[in-house]
This record gives structure tokens, C-alpha cells and sequence, in this order.
């Protein structure tokens, strides 16, 4: 696949066609039809929370958030891979795959909520917090990778970032040391072709993202972001390839983000109407679910059913979220070392003081 | 009791440390196969191996990351910057991954890492290679910030710093790695958060921490010549700092010079002026006096190289300032 697919031939691994038809039988993944079924109900489940989020920020229920929509089959397609012993080392457009790890809505919740708890994961192992400085994680994914080669413990890392991420030192010094060291690495750069409103051509010259990882003898590789099947097939052939032992991978899934880049920016600035309505044809869910209606494994009744039940379910759990008890003053000095220093023992007690002093007058 | 180099001393503390525990190695540039720039990882390799001496590409904030990443997948990794001018490459590794990352992670993720170098002035290094940035690091919560000014201090203390579950800088000096003092064979750590003083006086308190505590010595001595029996305190681990300490000798002295080759503004040497200034108000005779390196990055010359650090005259002449001599 790689040598098929190599980045200097400008051609994107493509095995579902936006109409939902199999285009490409040679590079289709192994994957059962029951997981592709569930592949395909986390992306409708990551797109109702992710709709519904961005509907309660704008309710004033929620802080800054940055959505996912659109590229549900980049994140999940790539993520979906992941096993228990892998990592999840993200950037902040992945939802999809943290969902796949165990993460619930109400940990991203709780997240963009700006409560520290958001940052736990209670029930998902192996999985960094969601991280906000751009390609900053690249390196450390380079680090958990060589850790886990020292350790000779088994296990795939996974890192996410955008297509602006690469334009950091960071990605450079993050594949240059994965490659040097052989360590398990999976690049996955999201292409969503904006480093918030700045297009690609913008940010480089070079035809594609994927041809960067031939300065760092590694294979890459383009594929559609859209197509689930294409982003499944190509990061299962990258875990085969670093199990051989040889070392890191880039897959660049060039998508779209249809949403804003965060809740503050207002797209429209930037791209036009047109462009949002191409890329609305080419929707990764609407893709896959044309492929299994096609195939008689799903039917429209199903989606409405389905979309409905998550409806719901999300609109429960937000409920819920909502009554989760407020950040303790406490925890804002509880984590900053392991066993608190007696200098922040002594910070805490005189913001006591003061908020005892203050509650005295009012 | 042997007497050592700081160099040695240090290479001992890194050596114990990875005999004993396994997850512990070292990372940095020409560490390995050319035992380092200063000779601080003599050996280390030969006796390690690749696995965990690893001499990296010249990118201080991909090795800081890869440092980083490490200690989150459950490694205590030892990152050498072979200056710590270098450091300013791996600023946001350090302040935004390093420091934050337990606290961001609500207490789950731990990043046991160590990153050590040599810092502050040295000799005919100019303005981007002779500085100290200790107050730079020394103002981010999450971050520990050691200092040592004998090898006895350095040993323990780095020995104690690859042990912290939390990121420690460790501060070094290129000028100290040659200056010898006696180490005991047998093992030792030094706790952080206790300050040490190394002269005991009554008359005034001279407060410092790193390469100057020599310089302050020497000081001490011109000024019993002339009768006035100077206190030494070395503060050592500056976060956390031994406050109780600082006060304690301050109590006693009602006088106190503090002494610290960074520059003077918003500094460890200000903020513990600062403190001792509001701390110790009822108890002190005079204003508290600070000296510091001149405001200016370091010339190459040498005469004003010299010029703009603290000296021994300088420290004397501020001591009988607050002593009214």
C-alpha cells in the first residue's frame, strides 16, 4: 500500500466513493461487518454529542469548545484501531477516538467546562488529556513510543494533529526522533485544510502533508479522510508495519471540519458557501451510510431510531453534567506537585483567610 | 573522607541512581559515546549502553518533549542541556508540558523528570552563553529548582531530584564541575526545602545559593579580618524554599545582604529580599541590601565581564552598609 500510494504520486488512498460505493477491492481493510456497524454508530454518536455541545455553548451552558464536525470518519476510521495496551496521545479535534478509548461527554464536558476533573478519564487507560498547544504532544507520542520500546512493554501510539500543527518545530523534532529510534508510532495529521482561517496553500509549498515523512524515512501516506474504510485500511497497514519493527508511520486523512474552528470563530470569514457545500457531498457519515444501506446492513429507520436514542441519551447526560458540583479552590492547589509544598500550604490557608474575611462582610 | 570533584560528584549520583532503579537513563546532547560536554556523564555509556545513555539530534525542545513523554509512559528520565542557555529551545516543553501537566491531568499524570546543565556566568562565554536563568524557572508553579555550591550538596541533591515524582531543574555551574570537597562513600540524600548554612555568624545574615556561596565565603572571611562575624546561609533547593530558615537567621542577626548572580529584576534574589523584608520587618536594623549581576547581558571582555557580577568587595562593602560600619 505504501509503495502503491507513495506520497510523490499525488494519489489518495480512496476505497469508498462519496456515493457509498467500494472503489477500490485491493486495499479494503480487514474489518468485520459488525464492527464496521459500530464504527459507523460511534460516528453518528460523536457528531450528535459534538452538535448538541456546540447548541449549549451557544445557550451560554458551556465554555470554548472546539467541534469535530465533519470529520468523524478521519478521527474514528484512524482511532478505531486502537487496542487497550495502545495510546491515545491527542491534539483537541479528536473526539471520535477518545469516545472509542472509554472517554465519556461528560469528561469533554467537564473539560471545556474548565473543571479540572476533565482531565481524568476514570474509565479510559492509557490516554492524554486533551491537548491545547499546537504539536506540542507530537513529541511527546516520540517519547511514549521510545518509553515503551525501553520498557519492552507492547502498545501503539497514536497521535493526533492539524494540518497548521505541522508548521511547528514540533512535528519535525517529533518524526525525526520517532524515526530515529524506531519508535511505535502512528502520525495521524488530520488535513482539515485550515490552520484556523489560513488555507494550505498557505502554510506550504509541498503538494501534500504525507510526502513530509520522506526527510524522515518513514513511510506516508494520503488517504481520504472522509472515506472510513480508507483511514481504517491504511492505519491497520501502519500497525502491521511498526509490529515488523520498523518504526513510525505519517498518515495524513485529508478531511474537512464543516463546523468553526473553535466556538469563537465564525467561519464564513474565510471560506465560501460553495466550498462548505462540496465538502457536504463528500460527508464521511453520509458515505458509510450509503455503503451499508447499499449492502441491506442499515436502513434509513435505523439512522432516524438511532439518532433519536443518542439525542436523548446525550440530552440526559448533559442534564446531569450540569448538577456536577462546582471546582473546589482547593483543587487549584491540590495538583500542582505531587505532596504540596509548604510555601502553597501556606498560599491556600491565606486565600482561606481571605475568603473567610470576605464572607464576613457580605 | 575522599575529596571529589563537583563533576564526579554528580556522575556518582547519576550512576547510584541508575544502578538502583532501571526506569532512570540519560538523554542529551553527546551525553553517551562522547561522555558529555563537561565529562559529567564520564563513562555512564560504557557502562549503560544506548538503552539508557542516548546521545540525541541537536533539538533541545525534541529531546525535552521526548524527555517528557517518556516519564508520562513511566520512565525518570534525565535530561541533560549541555548549557542551560539551551533551555530557552525547550521553553514550552518545560512551562507548558512539564510544569502542567500533573495539575492539568487532575493529579493523574505524573512527569518524574530531571533537567540538568550548567547555568549562570562563566568565563569568556558572552552575552548567550554565560547567563543565569534560574528566576526564569524558578516562577512557574509545578516546576522544582535546586542549586548547589559543594559537591557534597550537588550529590545528594541530584540523587534526590532523579527520586521527586515531580519535574526538578538542577541547576549546575560550569565553573564549579573542577571544585573539590570532601563526599562520603557511603549513600546519602539531601532533602529539598532545607537551606544549609555554611558559616555560622551573629552580626549579619548573607543570603545566597549556586556558585556565589564561595564568593560569599571568601567574604566572610575579609570581614571577620575586620571583626564582624558574617552568617552564611546557602539556600540550595530555591523552590521549595526553606523560609524558616532565612527568618530564623535574620531573627538573629537583625541584618541581612542578599546575594544572587542573576539579574536584579523580579528575581530569586528579589523575591527573597522581599520576603525577608516582610517577614522579618520588627526584626531587622537596617534595610535589606541585594546585590545582583549588573542589568546587562554578559560582555566578553573580561574585565567587565568580572565587572558586572557580584564580588567579594562588592558583598563586603553591602554588609557593613546594614551594619552602619
Amino acid at each position: 500500500m505504501f509503495t502503491k500510494y507513495h506520497p510523490t504520486k499525488g494519489e489518495m488512498l480512496q476505497i469508498l466513493s462519496p456515493e457509498g460505493k467500494i472503489i477500490n477491492t485491493k486495499f479494503q481493510p480487514e474489518i468485520s461487518t459488525e464492527k464496521v456497524l459500530q464504527a459507523y454508530k460511534l460516528m453518528v454518536y460523536t457528531r450528535t454529542v459534538d452538535l448538541k455541545t456546540v447548541s449549549y455553548q451557544r445557550q451560554g451552558r458551556m465554555y470554548t469548545y472546539a467541534p469535530n464536525f465533519g470529520q468523524e470518519a478521519s478521527m474514528i476510521g484512524t482511532g478505531f484501531h486502537m487496542n487497550q495496551e495502545d495510546w491515545l496521545v491527542p491534539s483537541y479535534r479528536e473526539m471520535g477516538a477518545f469516545f472509542h478509548r472509554g472517554v465519556t461527554p461528560t469528561d469533554i464536558w467537564l473539560y471545556w467546562g474548565g473543571h479540572e476533573d476533565g482531565a481524568k478519564f476514570p474509565k479510559a487507560t492509557n490516554t492524554l488529556p486533551i491537548s491545547v498547544p499546537i504539536a506540542s504532544q507530537i513529541i511527546h507520542a516520540a517519547g511514549i513510543g521510545y518509553g515503551l520500546k525501553l520498557q519492552k512493554q507492547k502498545g501503539i501510539v497514536y497521535t493526533y494533529f492539524g494540518d497548521g500543527g505541522t508548521s511547528e518545530g514540533d512535528f519535525h523534532a517529533g518524526l525525526n526522533f520517532a524515526s530515529v529510534w524506531k519508535a511505535p508510532v502512528i502520525f495521524i495529521c488530520q488535513n482539515n485544510q485550515y490552520a484556523i482561517s489560513l488555507r494550505q496553500e498557505k502554510q506550504m509549498a509541498s503538494s501534500n502533508i504525507a510526502i513530509k515523512s520522506l526527510a524522515y524515512g518513514m513511510p506516508g501516506i494520503q488517504v481520504d479522510g472522509n472515506d472510513f474504510f480508507a483511514c481504517y485500511s491504511a492505519t491497520q497497514k501502519a500497525a502491521q508495519h511498526i509490529e515488523e519493527g520498523k518504526g513510525p508511520v505519517l498518515i495524513e486523512a485529508l478531511t474537512y471540519r464543516r463546523g468553526a474552528h473553535t466556538t469563537a470563530d465564525d467561519p464564513s470569514r474565510y471560506r465560501s458557501k460553495e466550498e462548505e457545500k462540496i465538502w457536504e457531498e463528500k460527508d464521511p457519515i453520509l458515505r458509510l451510510k450509503r455503503y451499508l444501506v447499499a449492502q441491506k446492513l442499515w436502513s434509513e429507520e435505523d439512522d432516524t431510531k438511532l439518532t433519536q436514542q443518542y439525542e436523548e441519551e446525550v440530552e440526559a447526560e448533559f442534564l446531569e453534567y450540569e448538577k456536577y458540583p462546582p471546582y473546589e479552590l482547593n483543587d487549584v492547589f491540590q495538583y500542582l506537585y505531587n505532596t504540596m509544598p509548604d510555601d502553597l500550604v501556606k498560599q491556600k490557608q491565606e486565600y482561606e483567610k481571605y475568603l473567610a474575611w470576605k464572607e464576613s462582610r457580605s | 573522607m575522599p575529596e571529589i570533584t563537583v563533576r564526579e560528584a554528580l556522575r556518582q549520583a547519576m550512576d547510584e541512581e541508575m544502578a538502583r532503579d532501571d526506569r532512570v537513563f540519560l538523554m542529551g546532547e553527546e551525553v553517551a559515546e562522547y561522555n558529555g560536554a563537561y565529562k559529567v556523564s564520564q563513562g555512564l555509556w560504557e557502562k549503560y549502553g544506548d538503552r539508557r545513555v542516548i546521545d540525541t539530534p541537536i533539538t533541545e525542545y525534541g529531546f525535552t518533549g521526548v524527555g517528557v513523554g517518556a516519564a508520562m509512559a513511566g520512565l525518570r528520565p534525565i535530561i541533560e542541556w549541555m548549557t542551560y542557555n539551551f533551555s530557552a529551545m525547550a521553553y514550552d516543553q518545560v512551562l507548558n508540558n512539564a510544569a502542567k501537566t500533573l495539575h492539568m491531568s487532575g493529579g493523574q499524570i505524573n512527569v518524574p523528570i530531571v533537567f540538568r546543565g550548567p547555568n549562570g556566568p562563566a568565563e569568556f562565554l558572552s552575552s548567550q552563553h554565560s547567563q543565569a536563568l534560574q528566576s526564569i524557572y524558578a516562577h512557574i508553579p509545578g516546576l522544582k529548582v535546586v542549586s548547589f555550591s559543594t559537591a557534597y550538596d550537588g550529590k545528594g541533591l541530584l540523587k534526590t531530584a532523579i527520586r521527586d515524582d515531580n519535574p526538578v531543574m538542577f541547576l549546575e555551574c560550569e565553573l564549579m564541575y573542577g571544585w573539590k570537597d570532601e563526599v562520603p562513600e557511603e549513600e546519602y540524600l539531601i532533602p529539598f526545602g532545607k537551606a544549609d548554612i555554611k558559616r555560622a555568624g551573629k552580626d549579619v545574615t548573607l543570603i545566597s545559593y549556586s556558585k556565589p556561596v564561595r564568593m560569599v565565603l571568601q567574604a566572610a572571611e575579609k570581614l571577620a579580618e575586620e571583626g564582624i562575624d558574617a552568617e552564611v546561609l546557602d539556600l540550595r533547593s530555591i523552590r521549595p524554599l526553606d523560609e524558616e530558615s532565612i527568618y530564623k537567621s535574620v531573627r538573629k542577626t537583625n541584618r541581612c545582604v542578599v546575594i544572587d548572580e542573576s539579574w536584579p529584576f523580579a528575581s530569586v534574589g528579589s523575591h527573597v529580599a522581599w520576603l525577608v523584608s516582610t517577614n522579618c520587618f520588627d526584626d531587622l536594623d537596617a534595610q535589606v541590601e541585594f546585590i545582583s549581576s549588573e542589568d546587562v547581558p554578559m560582555p566578553y571582555n573580561h574585565t567587565l565581564e568580572l565587572a558586572v557580577q557580584p564580588s567579594v568587595e562588592k558583598i563586603v562593602k553591602a554588609a557593613k552598609k546594614v551594619l552602619y560600619v
